[in-house]
């Protein structure tokens, strides 16, 4: 009797453990492996893997939203489906990990995240002190104001004295601060830890005025009880170049995901699109064949395959096609190109040429 | 005159009927006296005239806000709710006339609708369709195992317990992950070989044949030699691939990631919580110390910063490269989490032991862990099941703050589901939270039912 | 031969021996962990590029606070607070939090837990009913529920509700009552209500020993609390009323946003802050209940039955002799659920009130991406409050104790 419960408690103990550190132990198995070969490179460790590690927002409809199935879409979700075409060339190869603003750079500097497309403004700080890099812009954005068009409001400047909600952690904070001293005028903030409850709180009437990206303003306002009662106000208070961010110190990746981007843009500039990027291929162009790797060696000097921007264009798109897709006038976000648009259109999107 | 009285003088020979009871005692009136108006209809004098005045208030108080809640709920609930959506209008079906739907202003109630459509994303989660079945498979296996080990009735508990706390959590790991682990097969044979030659070590020094220092150890080294071989034969098990499509943590969420968290941490947190409690009694002032530390440090920290930690601080702490499932990590913050609160409710059960109780087993000759395991446990964990069961429910309940760290537990998966603008309505998130709060009463309550009925039937067990 | 092994077999028989032994092994394998943990760190911080440094906490802090006890304490400006100021805001609001949480949850708490014992069975049907919905709801869900319902009941920010006969006001942007303005010399009231406490203590306290000494103490009557009002009275008036009100001022003229409460006249109470409260007092309110209702059950029934019949009414037994009884049973689990609730503080993060999870660990980190020393300053503060509430209720608990003579 004594042995059969000692058996049975050393096989209780066993299967805890095993139910524990089960999943844990086997990446470790594996990762050890790829740290043999070489330290510490995310390109590897992400080739050992199997997919990439995309750290996304919580819910953000345009850039990262999830479906009720739970498949991800957005202008951001495309950017990490594009880095998987690059690697792995299947854009499915991706893991989406939602991340509050407030968790985002720890899980990235962590290692938990190879990386970080979570609409994420790039500043001088998070280059410098956060040991980040950020690889692009793939949306250019500014701070604006929601505001009831009940009040009246007209413009940011008669904002003197008003409730603010924004979300925390973010660099909204920040601008709206500076924008209110800068102009003489005083003002509450109300900071909530996730989108959602801003919103709610908000449509309660907490706060006059909804702080955020105007991108974001316009996500949001969807979820309003009565999206037409409120206005976007037409100042600008900041500069928000928003993009994909990796961690400091490994050129390579930092370079894949860079360029992932700029295959997108440079994609539109040339006007190839998923549709056309087969036939495209063997194009007169040299700048086309080259960005579909018919031409030259450029994939592999990434350390990729050289129909890595092929993979890209032909399973995700091209910049223009995500944008329509996700966030443009024919959404519920309705946002127009603006400075969104091609260089070659009157907008400021300019990719670096391959060649 | 006074002779004729005499005379009559009246000698009862049988017994009179006994009288009813005071109407106030008995049937309805009675009850109502006992229950509701012996504490309010005392005026005898200035003081308890107060008291009984202030008894009544509260009653006529207390009585109006419950029945206003009451039916407030049940109006929410059924009888003003929105049922269904059948031409597939989505929010609109729960938008008043100001919104631009068809319901009458100042309509205020669930809208039920919104649920059924979100229904499989706050069970499951994002876990693929077509493989719902694994868990709804392994959920009967779960509850059909739970029933059984619980209903007192039903032959061989014993038995299916184990089975429960064994082999149940293997299929489980299989069915919902699909097990298609990779593993290194050299280095677990040599583990099995190392386990196997362990365990044999172990039978020859108990028989005396490697020494004494051995034999006085052969319990120990038996033991580690069956916990390495049924760890390796384990990974073996979970790294055969049964043709199911690989499902990771990833793609779990809703009520299975809550269950899954709940119950991995309250198997796990009660032997982790009874070993840290006899630590923290130990004579050994080391282990004393380290287990005071450890439960002391985790009661005194908020939930919230150790999930954060778990969730994007661990590889800081982990040599380069190794990473752990983030799901595995929440677990583990939940259960050490849990554990230690579990240690207390069992030191408190230790410290209300009677010391003849320690003294007896000791004076019998057993060891100290057959002591624990034969006298000392055994009551010691019948006295403080409620405290037990209500860390268990604090356990469940916890598994709430996952969704701050971006799990989609089953409030996770509710406030997702409240991001989608095709269902945005007024009413959209508190039809969300009543759900969702309806779910966890569902839990908690049942498990704290079934508390109540073992203390009651332990204690009567006690008593004769 | 046999003689060494038999000295050897005794020596690991010895439950001593072998306790040192495991003890060793104990403590060097904890030392190695650790040590692997620090190298992995270092290591780790040093791939990406961090070091590890407090100097953070002069740096200025450039995000705006909404307005509470911390930010009006240390007087907040965006620009000159350091984050220092911001770590002391957030230990502020929770302490707030958690005192006030407490004193309500208890005095909520042991009513519910009586009326659970009630003969009136509308209060314990009520009272039932309260504490199985709160106990198994989980706090976030309350939470959420809370904040929601009271921004959805509270007039808009440009209406209000008069309460105190307009001396204050209420609106969704919160509970606004007058607030104290101290002038120069209110210093002078300030120490002499210590002296008035100094001295009563003393009285008290002399009295005391008297009666232990003669079996008679001092008739002090209402001279203590007398004392204790008088004497800052005084003071309060012979340096000429140095103290003044701010009142809440409401405008409904004027731009729109500058319509309502104004922000800096009187004081403010976020309706964040209430939600917090109201539903953290509730839910530990419930515990609190389950635990009075435990320690009442379990004082004997003699006890009750012997002061009925020495002719004392139920509430004067309840008073008098069951609940000093029963704080003996009570004050452990007290202890804990006085614990949980600083703790559960935490979550207040959800709803914007600015605690210390949500502004230092949370903010302020995400603007100087210091892991490890913030959370290492939470996790120490937290674990601080919780060595502090344990002492106190042990020292109390050590006062209640029955002293067996």
């Amino acid at each position: 009797m004594n042995k059969i419960l000692m058996a049975a408690i050393a096989l209780v103990v066993g299967a805890g453990a095993g139910f524990v550190v089960g999943k844990g132990e086997k990446e470790v198995v594996e990762v050890e492996k790829v740290a043999e070969k070489s330290a510490s490179s995310t390109m590897d460790a992400v080739k050992a893997k199997g997919h990439v590690q995309c750290g996304v927002s919580q819910g953000l409809p345009g850039f990262s939203n999830a479906d009720d199935a739970g498949n991800w879409t957005g202008i951001d979700v495309d950017v990490c489906r594009g880095i998987a075409a690059a690697v792995f060339g299947d854009s499915s190869k991706v893991k989406y990990t939602p991340l509050s603003s407030k968790q985002r750079f720890t899980a990235l500097a962590s290692g938990e995240i190879d990386v970080l497309s979570r609409n994420t403004t790039w500043t001088m700080t998070r280059d410098t002190q956060l040991g980040l890099n950020f690889a692009g812009v793939n949306y250019y954005d500014g701070q604006g104001f929601l505001v009831p068009k009940s009040l009246g409001v007209k413009s940011a400047l008669e904002m003197d004295g008003a409730n603010v909600c924004s979300q925390t952690g973010t660099t909204t904070e920040l601008n709206v601060t500076d924008f209110f001293r800068e102009n003489g005028m005083k003002f509450n903030l109300v900071a909530f830890e996730e989108a959602d409850a801003v919103v709610a709180a908000y449509d309660a009437g907490r706060c006059d005025v909804y702080t955020t990206d105007r991108s974001g303003l316009a996500a949001q306002r969807t979820k309003l009880t009565n999206p037409d009662e409120h206005m976007v106000l037409p100042e600008i208070i900041s500069k928000e170049p928003l993009g994909p961010v990796v961690r400091q110190g490994d050129d390579q990746w930092f370079n894949i995901v860079r360029w992932t981007l700029r295959a997108m843009i440079n994609a539109e500039e040339m006007g190839i699109t998923s549709g056309n990027a087969k036939s495209k291929a063997n194009d007169n162009n040299p700048a086309i064949k080259r960005l579909l790797g018919t031409e030259g060696k450029f994939g592999e000097e990434l350390g990729l395959s050289n129909d890595w921007a092929m993979n890209i264009i032909s399973q995700v798109g091209n910049y223009g096609e995500s944008y329509e897709a996700h966030v443009g006038p024919n959404t519920p976000l309705k946002l127009a190109r603006g400075v969104n648009e091609l260089w070659s259109k009157g907008g400021i999107l300019y990719a670096a040429p391959i060649r | 005159m006074t002779q004729k009285f005499q005379q009559d003088v009246f000698v009862r020979t049988v017994e009179a009927d006994t009288l009813p009871p005071p109407a106030k005692e008995t049937g309805v009136m009675g009850w109502l006296w006992r229950n509701l108006f012996s504490s309010m209809m005392n005026y005898s004098s200035f003081g308890l005239s107060f008291k009984s005045l202030l008894m009544a208030l509260f009653t006529a108080l207390f009585f109006y806000i419950g029945f206003t809640q009451i039916v407030f709920l049940i109006d929410f609930i059924f009888v003003s709710a929105v049922w269904s959506d059948p031409t597939g209008i989505k929010r609109e079906a729960c938008w008043t006339v100001t919104q631009g739907g068809a319901l009458p202003d100042g309509w205020h109630a669930a809208c039920w609708p919104f649920i059924f459509a979100k229904l499989k994303f706050v069970i499951y989660g994002p876990y693929p369709i077509d493989e719902l079945w694994r868990v709804n498979l392994t959920g009967i296996f779960g509850l059909v195992g739970l029933l059984w080990v619980l209903l007192s009735f039903l032959p061989y508990r014993k038995q299916v317990g184990i089975a429960m706390l064994t082999v149940y959590p293997v299929i489980a790991f299989m069915l919902l992950t699909g097990g298609a682990g990779k593993i290194d097969l050299l280095s677990s044979s040599s583990m099995i070989l190392i386990s196997l030659s362990l365990i044999t070590i172990g039978r020859l020094s108990k028989r005396g044949f490697l020494g004494i220092i051995l034999q006085e150890f052969a319990n120990i080294i038996g033991f580690l030699g069956w916990a390495l071989i049924s760890y390796e034969v384990l990974m073996l098990l979970l790294s055969i691939d049964f043709g199911l499509e690989p499902v990771g943590t990833g793609d779990w969420g809703g009520l299975l990631i809550t269950l899954v968290v709940a119950i991995t941490g309250i198997v796990v947190s009660l032997p982790v919580g009874i070993l840290l409690a006899l630590g923290r009694r130990s004579d050994m002032p080391v282990a004393r110390l380290l287990c005071t530390v450890f439960i002391e440090f985790w009661r005194g920290v908020p939930l919230i910063s150790v999930l954060f930690m778990a969730s994007v601080m661990i590889p800081l702490f982990l040599p380069e490269g190794v990473n752990f499932d983030k799901l595995v990590r929440a677990l583990i913050g939940v259960m050490l989490f849990s554990a230690a609160y579990m240690a207390e409710v069992v030191r408190g059960g230790l410290q209300a032991m009677d010391k003849g109780q320690y003294e007896a087993a000791e004076a019998m000759g057993l060891t100290y862990w057959q002591s624990m395991r034969l006298i000392i446990l055994p009551q010691a964990l019948t006295h403080v099941i409620p405290g037990i069961v209500n860390t268990f429910i604090g356990l469940f309940k916890d598994t709430t703050l996952v969704s701050i760290i971006g799990l989609f537990d089953l409030l996770g998966a509710g406030k997702s589901a409240i991001a989608d603008a095709s269902w945005s309505s007024p009413v959209q998130a508190i039809t969300i939270y009543l759900f969702v709060a309806l779910i966890f009463f569902a839990f908690c309550f049942g498990m704290s039912r079934y508390s109540i009925y073992m203390e009651n039937k332990l204690s009567k067990s006690r008593s004769h | 031969m046999s003689f060494d092994s038999n000295n050897l077999s005794t020596l690991i028989r010895d439950s001593r021996v072998r306790n040192i032994g495991y003890q060793i092994i104990i403590i060097l394998a904890l030392i190695l962990s650790v040590w692997w943990l620090i190298d992995n760190t270092t290591t780790n911080l040093g791939n990406r590029g961090k070091s590890l440094g407090f100097g953070f906490l002069t740096q200025t802090a450039g995000f705006e606070i909404s307005h509470t006890l911390g930010t009006w304490l240390f007087d907040y400006k965006v620009g000159i607070s350091t984050y220092t100021d911001i770590y002391f805001i957030g230990v502020t609001n929770t302490l707030l939090i958690a005192i006030l949480g407490i004193f309500f949850a208890s005095l909520i708490g042991f009513s519910i837990g009586i009326m659970r014992l009630s003969s009136n069975i509308v209060l314990r049907y009520f009272a039932t009913a309260y504490v199985e919905v709160i106990r198994n709801i989980p706090l976030l869900l309350q939470l959420f529920f809370w904040y929601f319902a009271v921004l959805g009941l509270l007039p808009k920010a440009r209406s209000k509700l008069d309460i105190f006969g307009g001396l204050g006001g209420l609106n969704i942007t919160g509970l606004y009552t007058p607030a104290p303005v101290f002038e120069a010399g209110f210093g002078y009231v300030a120490s002499s209500f210590f002296v008035a406490v100094a001295a009563s203590i003393a009285i008290i306290q002399f009295s005391k020993y008297r009666r232990d000494q003669t079996g008679k103490g001092l008739n002090l009557g209402l001279f203590v609390p007398s004392l204790l009002i008088c004497l800052p009275g005084i003071v309060f008036f012979l340096v000429g009323s140095p103290l003044d009100w701010s009142l809440p001022v409401f405008k409904d003229t004027g731009p729109i946003f500058k319509r309502g409460f104004q922000p800096d006249q009187g004081m403010v109470l976020v309706p964040e802050m209430l939600a917090v409260l109201l539903s953290l007092t509730l839910y530990t309110a419930g515990f609190i209940a389950e635990i009075v209702r435990a320690g009442i059950l379990a004082v004997s029934k003699g006890q009750t039955e012997a002061a009925h019949s020495l002719g004392l009414g139920s509430g004067i037994t309840l008073r008098l002799v069951v609940i000093p009884q029963a704080m003996r049973i009570i004050i452990p689990p007290l202890t804990s659920q006085y614990l949980n609730l600083t703790k559960n503080s935490s979550l207040a993060v959800a709803i914007a009130y600015p605690e210390l999870v949500s502004i230092f660990a949370g903010t302020a980190l995400n603007q100087v991406g210091k892991e490890i020393e913030m959370i290492f300053m939470v996790m120490t503060t937290y674990l601080g409050f919780s060595l502090i509430t344990s002492l106190f209720m042990n020292w109390f608990n050590s006062r209640v104790k029955i002293v067996e003579r």
